[in-house]
Formats: C-alpha cells, sequence, structure tokens
C-alpha cells in the first residue's frame, strides 16, 4: 500500500470511534503495544526535544526505502507516533518527502501536531521529511 | 463577617468571569491554570472597552482634552497600584509589559552599573527561567557569577545554606515571593533582612503571589518587587516593577526613547524624572487602566477573604488527590499557595493533561519554566493545578474523578 491508501485506512478506523474515550484508549493501546524503537536509539543523539515530552526518531535507508522507528515516553505521543511511522515508513524518499498527512486533521487530532504543544511531534515530522528530502538530494 | 466566601459568594463571583461560562469539548470548563493567566472579571473587560470606546488617546503629551483624560486614568492606575502593594510613593511604581521585562530592568540597570568581575548574584533552584536567564545574561557581560540556593525536597529553600553563601561578593539577590512550580511561599522577610544587615539589595518575584496574598512592599522592606497583571485577574502585556526611590534615582534608563526624556539634542540628553525615566515609547495605557479595574475588583472581594478562601481549596485538594493510588505532590512546604504540581506513577504528565482536557479540565503540563527545578527533582516535567478564588469544591472533585477516570486509561 502507498502512503495514501494507509491513511485512508487509518481514517476507516477511526471513522468507527463515536466517543472522544475510544478514540484515545485505541490511540493509548497503540502506544502500549509497540515497543517502536530499541534502546540504543533511546539516547541524546536521536532526541527530537519537544517541552512536554520527548520523541526519540532514527532514519536508514533499507532496499531503497526510508524506515522510519521513533518513540516517545508519553504513551499518548508514542500512540500518534506509531501512527505517523506506519504512514510514513517503508516507503521511497520521494513518496514520504511529498506525503500529506491531512488525514490526521481529519481524525481529530490536529491538536498534536500543533507547535503550541511542544510535544516533540512537530519536530519529528519536520526531520522525517527532510531525511527523505535529503536523501532525494543526494541521489539526484 | 466572614473572612471567607460562602457558596453564594461563589456563584455571583463566577457568574463576573465570561471565561467560565463556557464550555471545551462539549464539556463545561473547569480552569485549573490560574498559575499560567487567570481569567478576567466583566469589569476589566469593561473598563478595556470604554477606555478604546470612548477614551482612546496617547498620554503625556497632548493639550487636549481625551489626552489630558486618558494621562489622568492611567496616572490613577499607577495610584491603585501604588496603594495596593502600599509602596510609599506613586514614582517608585514602573509600568512595564510584565514580570519577566521587569525582572530584564533591574538586571540590565544595576547589573551594568554594579556587577563587575568576580560579583556574585545569588538566586534560588526554584526560580522561573525568567528570574534566570536575564541574570545569566548581565553576569556573563559583566564578569559576576550566579549562586544558586538550594532548596529541600519538599521544596523550601535551605535557608542556613543561603546564609553560608552571602559574603562580600554578593551585589544582589533575587528571588521568587511564591514558586509557580511548587507553590512555596518564601520566607522573603528572612531574606531580605539578613541581606539588609549586609547592605545587599534584594528583588522579589511576586508574579504567583500578588494575585492571591496582601504584599506590603514596605512592610516586606523589599528593594524591588516584579508582578504582571494578567496573573491577578488584569490584561496580558503589562507589569509592574516596584522599586524604592533610592535605587530608581540611581539607576541609569533601561531603553531611550520618548516619554523618558526631558530634552533632547544631539549633543546631550537630559532624563525624565521617576517614574517616566524608565517607560520609554507609548505604554500599553488600555492594559494600564484594566490593571487599575482588576485591583479594584480584587479590593472589592477584599485580599484576605481570597486567601483564606484559597487556602481552603488547597486543604480541600490535598487530600483528597493524595488518596489516589500512586499520587505524588511535588512541593509540599508548609507554608504553601493553592497550586498542586504532582505525578501519578505509571503515566506520564502529557498523557494526564491531554486526557483531562478532553473532560473539560485546564492545567498545566511540562516543566513549567523551570527546568532547573525540574532537574533537582530528577522529573522531566509535572501536571499542575492552580486554583483562583473562583474555583470550588465541586470543580475539585471533579479533578478527582476526572483523574481516576485518566489513570485507568493509561495504566
Amino acid at each position: 500500500m502507498n502512503i495514501a491508501e494507509i491513511a485512508e485506512d487509518i481514517k476507516d478506523e477511526f471513522d468507527m470511534f463515536d466517543e472522544w474515550m475510544d478514540k484515545y484508549e485505541h490511540i493509548i493501546s497503540m502506544g502500549k503495544e509497540l515497543p517502536i524503537i530499541e534502546d540504543k536509539y533511546r539516547t541524546e543523539d536521536y532526541l527530537v526535544k519537544g517541552c512536554q515530552s520527548q520523541v526519540w526518531l532514527s532514519s536508514e535507508v533499507v532496499d531503497g526505502k526510508i524506515v522510519f522507528k521513533a518513540d516517545s515516553d508519553a504513551v499518548i505521543t508514542k500512540g500518534i507516533i506509531a501512527l505517523l511511522v506506519r504512514v510514513l515508513s517503508n516507503h521511497p524518499a520521494s513518496e514520504i518527502a511529498n506525503a500529506d498527512l491531512a488525514f490526521i486533521d481529519e481524525i481529530g487530532l490536529k491538536e498534536h501536531l500543533s507547535p503550541n504543544r511542544s510535544n516533540g511531534l512537530v519536530s519529528m515530522l519536520k526531520q522525517m521529511k527532510m531525511y527523505a528530502v535529503a536523501h532525494l538530494a543526494q541521489n539526484n | 463577617m466572614s473572612s471567607t466566601f460562602t457558596e453564594i459568594n461563589i456563584r455571583r463571583i463566577r457568574n463576573e468571569f465570561p471565561t467560565l461560562d463556557r464550555e471545551v469539548h462539549g464539556k463545561d470548563l473547569i480552569y485549573l491554570d490560574n498559575g499560567a493567566t487567570s481569567q478576567k472579571p466583566q469589569a476589566v473587560i469593561d473598563r478595556i472597552n470604554k477606555y478604546y470606546e470612548e477614551e482612546n488617546a496617547n498620554i503625556h503629551r497632548g493639550v487636549h482634552f481625551l489626552s489630558q483624560y486618558s494621562t489622568e486614568q492611567y496616572e490613577l492606575a499607577r495610584k491603585k497600584v501604588q496603594n495596593f502593594i502600599n509602596a510609599e510613593k506613586e514614582e517608585e511604581i514602573i509600568f512595564t509589559s510584565g514580570t519577566t521585562d521587569s525582572i530584564n530592568l533591574v538586571a540590565n540597570t544595576f547589573g551594568k552599573k554594579y556587577f563587575k568581575e568576580g560579583s556574585e548574584v545569588i538566586i534560588s533552584t526554584m526560580e522561573h527561567h525568567s528570574n534566570i536567564v536575564p541574570w545569566q545574561m548581565i553576569c556573563e557581560l559583566t564578569g559576576a557569577s550566579l549562586k544558586v540556593i538550594p532548596i529541600t525536597d519538599s521544596g523550601e529553600l535551605m535557608m542556613d545554606e543561603f546564609k553560608s553563601m552571602v559574603n562580600e561578593k554578593t551585589a544582589f539577590i533575587s528571588v521568587t515571593h511564591v514558586s509557580n512550580t511548587l507553590g512555596t511561599i518564601n520566607p522573603v522577610k528572612e531574606i531580605i533582612d539578613f541581606a539588609h544587615e549586609r547592605n545587599i539589595p534584594v528583588l522579589l518575584d511576586g508574579a504567583q503571589a500578588v494575585p492571591h496574598m496582601r504584599i506590603d512592599v514596605q512592610d516586606l522592606d523589599a528593594d524591588f518587587y516584579a508582578f504582571s497583571a494578567h496573573k491577578m485577574y488584569g490584561p496580558t502585556g503589562v507589569g509592574i516593577l516596584y522599586g524604592k526611590e533610592k535605587f530608581l534615582e540611581d539607576l541609569p534608563p533601561y531603553r531611550g526613547g520618548g516619554d523618558m526624556i526631558k530634552s533632547v539634542s544631539f549633543e546631550k540628553t537630559v532624563y525624565n524624572d521617576l517614574p517616566h525615566k524608565f517607560e520609554a515609547g507609548t505604554p500599553n495605557i488600555a492594559g494600564g487602566i484594566g490593571l487599575g479595574a482588576a485591583i479594584d475588583y480584587m479590593e472589592s472581594l477584599g485580599l484576605d477573604k481570597i486567601a483564606n478562601y484559597e487556602n481552603e481549596l488547597l486543604e480541600y485538594a490535598t487530600p483528597i488527590l493524595s488518596s489516589i493510588d500512586g499520587f505524588n505532590i511535588i512541593g509540599e512546604a508548609q507554608n504553601k499557595a493553592a497550586v498542586i504540581s504532582f505525578l501519578v506513577d505509571g503515566t506520564h504528565p502529557y498523557d494526564l493533561g491531554t486526557l483531562l482536557d478532553q473532560m473539560g479540565i485546564a492545567i498545566r503540563t511540562g516543566h513549567h519554566c523551570t527546568e532547573p527545578l525540574m532537574n533537582r527533582f530528577e522529573i522531566p516535567g509535572t501536571a499542575r493545578a492552580s486554583f483562583a478564588f473562583y474555583n470550588t469544591t465541586e470543580e475539585i472533585d471533579y479533578l478527582f474523578e476526572s483523574l481516576n477516570r485518566a489513570i485507568n486509561m493509561l495504566r
């Protein structure tokens, strides 16, 4: 599936929730389930510093696709990271660089991606896109 | 007359704050982020509107009626501040843009004039960044250094350590009156007395004190006292620096421009008298007048009643919240303002804050602009509920229920 298709899938998933609590329980369970990053990445080098919560991000190229791994100390942040990684990871750089992330808004989680929130997610997304753009530039 | 508010009082008071009447995420707003900023009563909102609708003119410089009138209103606000904190003279009240600006003013004038290589400035571990960074900046410029008073695990200043820190190199002491994160009310009078025996001036950061208790700068004998209008039910963008006349007269101006001069020529500028010497440019006129209305409002409620009622809220909330499994309060000083900073085992403050927000409750999470304090406790941040006189025990009950709900979702 490409990025747009995965985003559609996630939208369908979230359409099932009428109550905010169900939605957040889903995010929390995603945050709890996924040990998305190995301990070796939970260091200063991989830290994307937020004022409210911390995010760790690693990026690498595997078989021509960019693979992201990320984590957070806050479980809701981690749940949203799980969504973003599910959408953006394991795709070609060009697709990531041009990815439309409007789905976050459509599933009612836009506030978490506001710079005001200062939870590290905005900086993380920026770094993901920059990594893809840099990779493209390198290979052109 | 009772020395606190009754239920009827509180209902009437709440009706005077339009924001408290709104909903967020479809729930009644429970506003417990008063440490960040307070809500504004209708009287303050109306006063600011009236200024813009009927009185707007620039001040201190016009022969015309409106300029004269708005000048009088603005200066009346200064007089109200003077009476409110019992300053000896109205010239000792400098309008600034906020507590941060007030502290920067003192650091940049006193520091520039008196700090030199080897000078020491004493602050404390529990300072807000705005009472750390201005001093760091001036230290860098002058070769002075910062000395930091340590605190106990309960969040109180170690006074013996403080006293042993003071020496002939100590040039200035700047400490918070009430901690924004811990709620600790510091023994500022003891600090000032000790400093004055050694001729060392003291600034108090009163941003978190003024909204909650009666301040008497003469009784405290503070040399400088800084606070913000927006935390005391007034508008944003206005702050106060109280300074003893002898210091303010002695210090050089902070910013140059209009209003702070007597005469200007390309050869020499003669500075204006106090307080205008420190008030360059057109000030926040509406804000100053709005602050005057906020002071009237607080006085009408009674500052002692406000303090007593908020203390009742703290005493009500502390045992109830502490009964939650794994609930840890950060800041358990004997003498404490109505602030509860907390962590709950197995949860992150960001997650708690996010879920409480969905339930209509506004609290603050994070490091509260006190990163060194967070490092002292070796924690990334806290969740903080900070109360005001319009909060109720019912709201605290709802906070308790909602916290339990959030914790259940997170654990």
